[in-house]
């Protein structure tokens, strides 16, 4: 028997129906490969063993029932959620089972894994870098064959963003297109839960799974997410770049390795029959200083309810990165500024929106990088916050306008992942797959894995480096 | 809101501020946050530069409209799962801060 860990979703569903293996040998060989390598990768905050079902893992502020929900944070040390979250329950009526709660930043805020109050997960290529976040445990599972595939939320690019960086596929839905029922909220009008896997099939296949409506989310659409598109290849598919400018507020900059790897991408598209278009989106300047605004002042709300009283312990329990994120949100939403910053940031929304939507008549996707980087140094940036945020420059467009992005393995920079972004329409989820796998068929990046070695002695869940 | 930038970012009152956001901060870190909230918001200052004259806002982007549903009871928590992880209940309830004894 193969190794079941080094298997995507589709081929374990494959080897299940076969009995190639069992459900006790898959359980049992990711639980003894999480043994051997979450004390160096601090991926799972809390693992549990099983012996039936398709183990995935969980980002830590999704709630499965009696199991640990921290959010990464200390106010919730100790909370044991006492229901399923709407995503839990439908990946149970596919046969998936839970085989660990994974780290992440502190309530899903942060773009390195960092902010965790429990150590910060490492990336599986480099342990001195970081994974990315805020979905750092989920994208470092997947990316060490932890799990077969996890959950992630994306806000501003927290499923995204560590997918990138760590070499695996990320799939943001669109706004509403899966039940945000029993994950912690961060920014209600932002965020969602979608998948980290192994293969662009894998991210649909767990679509189908999680996508639909939902009595207990109002913004949920009504559908469901069905896949009709398979292309055999891109010709008749308009592919739009956006111009590359040095704009003021994004000059965290592109790394010239990363845009040699791009631009190699966007090559491998053409071959594919794909026409590439120059597109303009003018207002994504704009987009970092709208998110940072609308994201703060709906967290301020959000975490109102830490009060320590019905759950939780108190608010000096919070760390830093939602301190800030509460102070910020609540100065924007104050008396004589919220016109300013809140009504303000608002508007330009429409614009970052409108945006899209003009570029979209005349493109079927848009592609471009997730990050401007890849995976940095644990501790580069932690102590500047403004620097940090650059590092979701990308994602964040996407994010306020609603619609539906894909990070897609695409290359190596200084022996680190690269991930390809596939924004689409909004709803439009099958284009961007259907891209997303043709590219990734064509070439090998996917299956390329870190080499990885157990420390020599854990201490405790902490990586020793 | 044109060019406004220096008395709005001068007038930051972080110790204001964490008060209405029910926060408690040592004066470390309100040295730390409000050099850090003062570099964020001279960032976010640039927005100023956009054009929203006939703009009109986005707050949320699903096309749903207001979601109602029958006013009855459905399936909730129960008493204890619903209590479990709180640190002080008493006869089944949430103890909380006395409304009038707090000031």
């Amino acid at each position: 028997m193969n190794d079941p860990t080094s298997l995507s979703l589709t081929q374990t569903i494959d080897g299940l129906a076969k009995k190639s293996f069992s459900e006790s040998d898959l359980n049992k060989a990711y639980g003894d490969r999480i043994k051997k390598l979450n004390p160096g990768l601090n991926a799972f905050l809390e693992v549990k063993e099983n012996s039936k079902g398709i183990p995935a893992g969980i980002k830590d502020l999704i709630a499965v029932k009696d199991m640990q929900m921290t959010c990464g944070s200390k106010i919730l040390e100790g909370y044991t959620a006492p229901y399923n979250a709407t995503v839990i329950n439908k990946l149970i009526d596919n046969n998936v089972s839970f085989i660990g709660k994974t780290n992440l930043d502190e309530f899903a805020m942060g773009s390195s894994g960092e902010n965790s109050a429990y150590g910060s997960a490492k990336n599986p290529w480099d342990k001195n870098k970081v994974p990315g976040g805020s979905s750092s445990g989920s994208a470092a599972a997947v990316a060490a064959d932890l799990c077969t595939f996890a959950l992630g939320t994306d806000t501003g690019g927290s499923i995204r963003q560590p997918a990138s960086l760590c070499g695996v596929v990320g799939l943001k839905p669109s706004y509403g297109r899966v039940s945000r029922y029993g994950a912690q909220a961060m920014a209600s009008s932002l965020d969602q839960i979608g998948p980290l896997t192994k293969t662009v099939a894998d991210a649909r296949k767990v679509l189908e799974w999680i996508s639909g409506p939902d009595a207990y989310d109002s913004n949920c659409v009504k559908s469901y997410f069905k896949s009709t598109k398979r292309l055999k290849d891109l010709k008749g598919i308009t592919i739009g770049i956006p111009k590359l400018k040095n704009q003021k507020g994004s000059d965290a900059g592109l790394d010239i390795g990363v845009l040699g790897v791009m631009e190699k991408a966007y090559q491998k598209l053409k071959e594919l029959g794909a026409e590439i278009r120059e597109i303009d989106l003018p207002h994504t300047e704009y987009a970092l200083a709208v998110y940072y605004i609308v994201m703060s002042s709906e967290v301020s709300s959000n975490l109102a309810r830490y009060d320590g009283i019905r759950f939780g312990s108190t608010r000096e329990k919070f760390g830093d990165e939602p301190k800030r994120r509460i102070m910020l949100g609540t100065f924007a939403l104050s008396t004589g500024y919220f016109d300013d910053y809140f009504i303000k940031a608002a508007k330009v929304r429409t614009l970052v929106k409108q945006d899209f939507e003009k570029a979209f008549e005349k493109c079927d996707v848009i592609v471009g990088p997730v990050s401007p980087t890849v995976a940095w140094n644990l501790g580069e940036k932690i102590s500047d916050p403004l620097t940090m945020y650059l590092s979701d420059v990308y994602t964040i467009p996407a994010s306020l306008a609603g619609i539906p992005g894909l990070s897609v393995p695409c290359g190596f920079a200084n022996d680190l992942p690269v991930g390809l972004q596939i924004l689409g329409k909004y709803l439009d989820e099958d284009t961007i797959l259907s891209v997303g796998e043709l590219y990734e068929n064509a070439t090998d990046w996917h299956k390329q894995k870190p080499r990885l070695q157990a420390p020599e002695r854990s201490n405790g869940g902490q990586a020793k480096l | 809101m044109k060019n406004k930038k220096p008395e709005v970012v001068g007038a930051f009152d972080t110790k204001h501020i964490a008060k209405l956001a029910n926060l408690i901060l040592s004066d470390q870190e309100v040295d730390t946050f409000t050099l850090q909230l003062v570099s964020i918001l001279n960032y976010i200052e640039h927005l100023n530069k956009a054009d929203t004259n006939s703009v009109d806002a986005t707050y949320n982007v699903s096309p749903n409209k207001n979601e109602t549903r029958k006013d009855t009871a459905s399936v909730c928590l129960t008493q204890d799962e619903a209590l479990q992880n709180s640190t002080n209940t008493k006869n089944g309830q949430f103890v909380t801060k006395g409304v009038f004894k707090s000031e």
